[in-house]
């Protein structure tokens, strides 16, 4: 570490040994990762592997029971979710997780909430700060909506969007909070192929246009195999493999775990 | 000696909020619900006994019959009329409707009844006892009380946890959509559950009135926040929570009436019940529950 | 193809005019001010009988706590049965305020001011204190704890005595312990509570409150705490997950809130000469009919909550022709309602007339759907 530190090269991400156990079960168990900064990079496995148990430790919804985890060098292990999203790491959920009952724009605009600030007061007074504040709230959010073409949709209930755009508009969500890391699980499920193809497009652009480093969870091997640079496969809580993704995937103990004997 | 008189007295109104405490888990762990109707069911009960006993001459032990049968049945109309609809319904919208239905039977009783206060006859005719060469006086409905009590949980507790419906509840409880595939009829559990707890809100209703004979339509509402108070106390969802839930309040709300203000006795039950929250927040023997991530 | 055009002309897709939001609101306010012109109106004409004249201070109450209650069940999502607890502590307060300075401060909009600001401060304290126990809590068991909060305040100034003299003042649990000299008088007299408060409460002022309590509710809401709050309701974990403090916020609802209720206290107890309390003005079954405003009115929805309350707080008035069956049609109307605006039936059969008329947007709800 403090050789990569004096060559300034230190990685974005570094999960050392990490791991947790919920009564005496190893959900995941020594659990190691090194991102550099700008990297696609994804973790796969077959069902109850532990892939969303990782996202869960490494936002904080879980304390992990062994290992650390450093982001730019600082260590976020035992800190709250959402002191780990204002230090850099969002998230996407597997069951979709958004504000029901708030419109499309306002969705973003929470996402918004520690990057551009105004007291209660001067909202509740609608003092010149509120006014100020909320027009540049608008603009960036709706900068970010039509990055993913939910321009249109603006007053629209989250609720209401169909499935493929809500699936949009939690990354949209995750990517106001103005992350360093963007942690996607499972963004592909439920699209249909055309579907899959964009969203690859989109991810690439979003890391290229906002400086991310993005680690994705993925069944849908196709979306895998065509933007993930490098890979990670767990089962059974542990890493099976590691590294190129063409390479890992080809690998016969890889196989063996997803499609059995 | 006055400690001892306390502390029975109090084991005796805790075993009244237990048997009102159970109707109220119960329901909760079967229908997800609060069900603040319940107790006014106890003043039903207990208006039913005054009505056949004062009114009908019958005697005291055809009374409590009378008032257990006809609490069933209105347990079970409720539900199927004012909670069956809901079933799918938030939470909060079943609340306001058990709400409704308090209201409705408060203000049913009082088109009957009156809003005068009634002088409750008791149930019991056993003698009290004498203990300790006359420093120590129990009363009959003390004893009664405990007894019965202590023997209906017991049958409660049997059948639950024996019986074929009794574990189909328990299933049900656990999981509805499961119960359901395994064939267990989901409505007749919820049904029966509604039907068990209001017999014994009758009962308790015959006992509460029989130790403080004072009946009026309100006389349900704060017993019943109590026993709710009670069932929270003890782990809402869990029945033998809402036995030691019970009888520890009751006993807390006599030795503080005894012992430090009969005006605070309240403001101290529902005080510890907030340090115990504070402590353990799913109650002393409530399971706790995880968020799915 | 995802839009490669990323420098798209801000918001240059929404109308010019008010956002639908700020039109809500203005209709709202609106109607208000239209309440309080038409009563008044009729009311200086003599064409308001007295029964009914009494009832629009009350009317005022009532919106103000279901206004300030919407804030904990609607916006924040929290269910709380404690909420008369915090408008007996600002009654209280603002009671005990009034008769201590009548005679000192003898103007009397700057006491009443100032009584208002008392009652809003001792019942925020109120609310921060039982907001500690809240954000360890949730669902049910906050619910039981909230009663049990609201019973506890209302037990406790029922034992209360407050006295003053030269000395100054004198607190005991009983009359005789209060030990004032010559010169003392009780304010706060356990039990039957404390008489006298200037009678200050007037339509109009309770109006200007409506208002306040209105402007301050929507203008949270529209806002970045007020879409903070509502995020943690819509979904807790990923309001955390985007970097929202829950439990500040959670905290700032409560202590907002109980200060509101604080002042719907104070319009109450001055508009009666004395001031006690029991389980109907201040105990559960206070807290549950504002709770059943709320929920009526559609959780959230802030226009619903006024007229909830207005249209519910004056039905059994209305209905006092009918007497003794006043309450009980009340119940069923309740029950009714329930059922109509969330049984499974009534639901369905609403989402398919629905789904023909028109797509619901951002700002439609349901008035009394519990979402």
């Amino acid at each position: 570490m403090a050789v990569q530190e004096a060559l300034g090269n230190t990685a974005l991400l570094e999960v050392k040994n990490l791991g947790i156990t919920f009564g005496g079960l190893h959900a995941v168990e020594n659990f190691n990762l090194t991102l550099q900064k700008g990297d696609l990079y994804g973790l796969i496995g077959p069902n109850g592997a532990g892939k969303t148990t990782v996202f869960n430790l490494l936002t904080g919804v879980y304390k992990p029971t062994a290992g650390t985890f450093f982001l730019d060098g600082k260590e976020l292990k035992g800190k709250k979710p959402a002191e780990i999203n204002k230090m850099g790491v969002a998230r996407t959920f597997q069951n979709i997780r958004l504000f029901q009952n708030l419109s499309v724009l306002d969705n973003v605009k929470v996402g918004l909430h520690n990057q551009m600030k105004y007291t209660t007061l001067t909202g509740i007074l609608r003092l010149p700060g509120y006014f100020k504040s909320e027009r540049k709230m608008n603009e960036r959010a709706v900068e970010l909506l039509s990055v993913f073409e939910l321009e249109g949709s603006l007053d629209t209930l989250a609720s209401n969007l169909p499935y493929g755009k809500q699936r949009k508009l939690e990354i949209a969500r995750a990517i106001a909070t103005n992350p360093k890391l963007l942690l996607l699980d499972e963004p592909a499920a439920g699209m249909n192929p055309n579907e899959t193809q964009e969203l690859m497009e989109t991810i690439r652009l979003i890391r290229d246009r906002f400086d991310l480093t993005v680690l994705v969870i993925e069944h849908d091997m196709s979306l895998v195999a065509g933007i993930c640079e490098q890979i990670t496969v767990l089962n059974f809580g542990t890493e099976l493999a590691k590294g190129k993704t063409e390479e890992v995937l080809k690998d016969p103990e890889v196989i063996k775990a997803y499609l059995g004997e | 000696m006055k400690f001892l008189s306390q502390l029975i007295s109090g084991v005796s109104l805790g075993s009244i909020y237990s048997l009102i405490a159970l109707g109220y888990t119960m329901v909760y762990g079967i229908a997800k619900m609060l069900n603040f109707a319940h107790g006014d069911v106890i003043m039903v009960g207990a208006f039913v006994v005054y009505t056949a006993c004062v009114a009908g001459g019958l005697s005291p032990f055809f009374g409590v019959l009378i008032a257990v049968v006809c609490c069933t049945l209105l347990g079970v109309v409720i539900e199927r009329l004012a909670y069956k609809p809901l079933r799918s319904a938030a939470s909060l919208a079943v609340l306001i409707t058990a709400i409704g239905v308090s209201y409705f039977l408060q203000n049913m009783a009082l088109l009957i009844f009156g809003s005068d206060t009634k002088q409750f006859s008791s149930v019991v005719s056993l003698p009290s006892v004498t203990l300790a060469d006359g420093s120590l006086t129990i009363s009959g409905e003390t004893i009664v009380t405990i007894v019965l009590s202590l023997i209906i949980m017991v049958c409660l507790y049997l059948f639950i946890n024996r019986s074929k419906p009794g574990k189909a509840m328990l299933a049900v409880s656990e999981d509805k959509g499961a119960a359901q595939l395994m064939g267990i009829n989901v409505n007749a559990m919820i049904a029966l559950t509604f039907a068990i707890g209001s017999a014994l809100a009758a009962i308790a209703g015959a006992l509460l009135c029989s130790s403080y004979p004072a009946l009026s339509p309100y006389t349900g509402a704060m017993p019943g926040i109590k026993a709710f108070v009670a069932a929270v106390f003890g782990g809402i969802g869990s029945i033998p929570g809402a036995m030691v839930g019970g009888v520890l309040l009751g006993v807390i709300e006599n030795l503080s009436k005894g012992y430090i203000s009969s005006q605070l006795s309240d403001a101290i039950v529902f005080a510890v019940l907030i340090l115990v929250l504070l402590i353990k927040p799913t109650g002393i023997m409530g399971k706790k529950i995880n968020e799915k991530v | 193809m995802m839009a490669k055009n990323l420098n798209v002309s801000p918001l240059s897709n929404q109308k010019k005019g008010l956002r639908p939001v700020t039109k809500k609101n203005f209709i709202t306010y609106a109607m208000v001010i239209a309440f309080f012109i038409l009563f008044q109106t009729l009311m200086s004409t003599d064409n308001l009988k007295n029964a009914y004249q009494s009832l629009l201070v009350p009317i005022c109450t009532n919106v103000i706590m279901a206004l300030s209650l919407n804030l904990v069940v609607g916006v924040l999502g929290e269910l709380s049965l404690g909420h008369a607890g915090f408008m007996c502590i600002g009654a209280y307060a603002g009671s005990f305020f009034s008769v201590l300075t009548e005679e000192v401060i003898p103007i009397t909009w700057l006491r009443f001011t100032l009584a208002f600001a008392v009652a809003a401060i001792a019942a925020a304290i109120a609310g921060i204190l039982i907001g500690i126990p809240v954000l360890r809590l949730r669902g049910d068991y906050l619910a039981i704890v909230t009663l049990a909060f609201g019973e506890i305040i209302k037990s406790i100034v029922n034992v209360l005595y407050i006295g003053v003299d030269s000395e100054g003042l004198h607190i005991a649990m009983s009359s005789s312990n209060l030990n004032l000299l010559e010169d003392g008088k009780e304010i706060l007299r356990g039990p039957q509570g404390i008489s006298n408060t200037p009678r200050d409460s007037t339509f109009f002022i309770g109006f200007i409150l409506v208002m306040l309590t209105l402007l301050i509710v929507t203008n949270l809401m529209d806002s970045r705490t007020g879409r903070a709050i509502m995020s943690i309701r819509d979904n807790r974990i990923a309001a955390e997950s985007i970097g929202i403090n829950i439990t500040g916020y959670k905290l700032l609802v409560f202590t907002l809130s109980a200060a509101i209720a604080g002042c719907a206290g104070v319009l109450y107890s001055h508009n009666l000469s004395s001031l006690t309390a029991n389980t109907n003005n201040f105990g559960y079954n206070m807290s549950i009919t504002i709770l059943v405003y709320v929920v009526l009115g559609g959780l959230g929805n802030v226009r619903g909550s006024i007229i909830a309350a207005a249209v519910l707080y004056a039905l059994p008035e209305l209905l006092r022709g009918l007497r003794d069956y006043r309450m009980l049609i009340y119940s069923i109307l309740l029950i009714a309602m329930m059922i109509f605006s969330n049984g499974a039936f009534f639901v369905q059969l609403r989402e398919k007339i629905a789904f023909r008329f028109k797509r619901r947007t951002a700002q439609d709800a349901i008035p009394g759907r519990v979402e």
